[in-house]
């Protein structure tokens, strides 16, 4: 036992000694290479929607990106959507040197880092989290938030459902920041379109799986409309238990406010079709995005992307193209001026197309508003969506004015 | 409209119906807690991940062999048991003369490792396993709509618990079994083969969870992470039952169920934590648990 015990320490010594000597011979080298951390949802209900594949959509992004005179370097942690881990690793990371933090789902860890970036003076871009707070009244200097966020879900998604009628709601929604956030967005757009909202229930995140009470008590409500502020295993299980309990035969319809490719999937067009969706990306919806697709499938194997996992993508692409632009030197002293130099920039790319970013941190891009297919509709794997409507990035997201955000005021 | 706490009364039966069916899943996975701690001295925390198992061995037999919901109800317990008695022999059965917390870390450590695998070959969203064409549809019940799922979860899970408590209460195995618990080394010189019960015995525990696991599938996505969410509860019903406890876990599971079900209602908030909460009152007031011999 007790060899057996001082081996493993010699060997654990043995193995950091090592580890230790390419660092050190590395810190030359260091000066000339950027080095971008992916922080997200390694192992939990987020996983499938970013995790391992939004990692490798970086990489692609630095492959395609090529050598431009820097190295750059991808590194990758599991904040298991806990804000105090993800706090100690980004605290951790931009102290040895990473440069850039980003994806972060979940919007209470993506709000902690947040602080973490300003406070550090590095770059943060926030692709994984929902809440509209990070351009909002958190909105910070340091921070660009990617494709997509509460209020655009709610405007695209929630502002269809009360069109088609859809005038009275109940919120199921997960209790911590991102399900507060969706759940206010989207009743300010049910009550601004007239429509009433009669109740919500807010449900411990993440310890539950059965939603069963919270569906029968959103059906008593009689509400017409039952919006789901949740996201990945818990929105899957929502849809599938409101299917078994019959409550979409009985002409309740489900807004699932926030839905993800991989959440289809795993749900079956059996149970999902005819689901009303927000997302900025599909891989089949036109030539770029096909193009882009067909480049990540090596590393996605016969998973298709979504826009979690390919905003990190473009989202680094970008970054990177602002590095080259002001110059390594120039981007390891100041967070804040790479992050300005990349609003200053227009964006493009396959992902998501032209774009641009504005000083609240907020990135524009247009939000497509789909019909999950039913399965007779659907003719190869992975062709899920119908595309209903699309809102133009102008338009998309909440305006500049509207968010309180201490950038744009001053 | 008849209210209760502002509550309408419909709408509180439902509630108390929904929290049965939860506490089925409590009862049968706690059972199998209760029976192998009773027999082994082991907390076997590998519990959920063998629960997971039960569900994923469901989808592959559907998906990959044809095999369909009712033969996975027998196969399944039967070929994750085997895995359980495997376990055993190879790892368990080294503990059990050292101290409870190593036999914990054991099983806790060999869930992650499983978890860890499924999770990387299936992914974290789940996959969609239907429900029976026999027991799909539902019930109008006037105060809610019952899926007849949920009901058959009900009266197997209950049926299942009484037979296990039968077979140990009841049946000369059963006594041989209560007695190795007491006093292993003389119903050994009796000419019991007690490494062998043990061993049996672990393997009908983890049965017992690869057997919820199948009847969760239909209602839970089928994701690696579906045990981990359920095995800190099972335990606190565990505890709260009396460890070891046959029928104080089985009326415990199903009772947490309830105010479980009803805390949804009345502070959905908090329906996490109440089973916890009522751990540490239970803690406090009986050490040995509701059901709990003192020692």
């Amino acid at each position: 036992m007790t060899t057996t015990r001082r081996t493993i320490l010699a060997g654990a010594a043995g193995t950091a000694a090592l580890g230790g000597l390419p660092f050190r011979s590395a810190r030359a080298q260091a000066a000339n290479t950027i080095r971008i951390g992916v922080l997200n949802d390694q192992s939990g209900t987020y996983r499938d929607i970013s995790g391992p594949y939004g990692v490798e959509c970086t990489r692609q992004a630095v492959q395609e990106f090529g050598n431009q005179g820097f190295n750059v370097e991808v590194i990758v942690a599991d904040h298991q959507n806990r804000p105090d881990v993800g706090v100690n690793i980004a605290r951790q990371w931009y102290d040895q040197g990473v440069d850039l933090v980003l994806d972060v789902p979940t919007s209470s860890v993506g709000l902690a880092v947040n602080t973490v970036a300003r406070e550090k003076n590095k770059a943060y871009i926030n692709t994984g989290s929902a809440t509209s707070d990070l351009t909002g009244t958190a909105c910070s200097p340091n921070t660009i938030h990617w494709m997509y966020d509460t209020y655009m879900l709610a405007k695209s998604t929630g502002g269809a459902m009360v069109r088609a009628g859809g005038d009275s709601w109940f919120f199921i929604t997960a209790d911590y920041a991102f399900g507060h956030a969706l759940e206010r967005d989207t009743s300010t757009f049910v009550r601004n379109a007239g429509g009433r909202v009669l109740g919500s229930v807010k449900y411990p995140f993440p310890a539950t799986s059965d939603f069963s009470s919270f569906l029968v008590q959103a059906q008593a409500s009689r509400a017409k409309v039952i919006g789901l502020a949740n996201a990945g295993a818990d929105t899957i299980n929502s849809v599938k238990q409101a299917a078994e309990f019959g409550i979409t035969r009985r002409g309740v319809k489900l807004a699932a406010l926030l839905m993800f490719l991989p959440d289809v999937h795993a749900l079956g067009l059996q149970t999902a079709q005819g689901l009303i969706l927000t997302e900025s990306f599909y891989w089949d919806l036109n030539d770029r995005t096909r193009a882009v697709t067909t480049r990540l499938q090596p590393r996605l194997r016969d998973i298709k992307p979504n826009m979690a996992s390919i905003a990190n993508y473009s989202a680094a692409l970008h970054y990177l193209k602002a590095i080259k632009d002001m110059g390594i030197t120039a981007s390891k002293l100041s967070g804040i001026e790479v992050i300005n130099r990349m609003k200053a920039m227009p964006c493009d790319d396959d992902a998501f197309g032209a774009g641009t970013i504005r000083p609240d941190g907020r990135k524009l891009c247009p939000s497509y508003l789909f019909e999950v297919k039913t399965p007779a509709e659907s003719r190869a794997p992975w062709d899920y969506y119908k595309l209903v409507q699309t809102t133009p990035a102008e338009e998309a997201f909440r305006p500049l004015a509207e968010g309180n955000c201490p950038l744009v005021r001053s | 409209m008849d209210e209760l706490f502002g509550i309408p009364l419909p709408l509180l039966f439902g509630q108390l119906l929904l929290g049965l069916i939860n506490g089925a899943f409590y009862a049968m996975l706690s059972l199998g807690l209760a029976v192998i701690f009773g027999l082994l001295n082991v907390i076997n925390f590998t519990h959920g991940a063998q629960f997971m198992m039960g569900a994923f061995a469901a989808w592959m037999l559907l998906n990959w062999f044809g095999v369909n919901y009712w033969f996975a109800l027998i196969l399944v317990p039967i070929i994750i048991g085997a895995t359980g008695i495997v376990l055993e022999k190879l790892m368990i059965s080294r503990l059990y003369k050292l101290d409870h917390l190593y036999g914990l870390l054991l099983t806790f450590g060999i869930g992650l490792v499983i978890e860890g695998v499924f999770r990387n070959e299936f992914g974290s969203s789940g996959l969609p396993y239907r429900i029976p064409p026999e027991l799909s549809g539902a019930w109008d019940l006037g105060f809610m709509f019952m899926p007849v799922y949920r009901g058959w979860v009900v009266v197997f899970a209950a049926a299942v618990c009484l037979a296990t408590w039968l077979v140990i209460e009841k049946t000369r195995l059963g006594a041989n079994l209560r007695a190795a618990t007491e006093n292993p080394a003389l119903v050994q010189a009796f000419g019991i083969n007690v490494p062998r019960m043990v061993t049996l015995t672990y393997g009908a525990g983890v049965a017992l969870a690869a057997l919820g696991g199948v009847l969760a599938a239909p209602i839970y996505s089928v994701n690696p992470q579906m045990g981990s969410n359920l095995i800190i509860v099972v335990f606190a019903v565990v505890v709260i039952g009396g460890m070891g406890s046959i029928l104080g876990s089985v009326i415990t599971g199903f009772g947490l169920g309830i105010i479980e079900g009803l805390t949804k209602v009345f502070y959905p908030e908090a329906s996490a934590t109440v089973i916890f909460v009522i751990m540490i009152i239970v803690l406090l007031a009986r050490p040995a648990g509701l059901f709990g011999r003192t020692a």
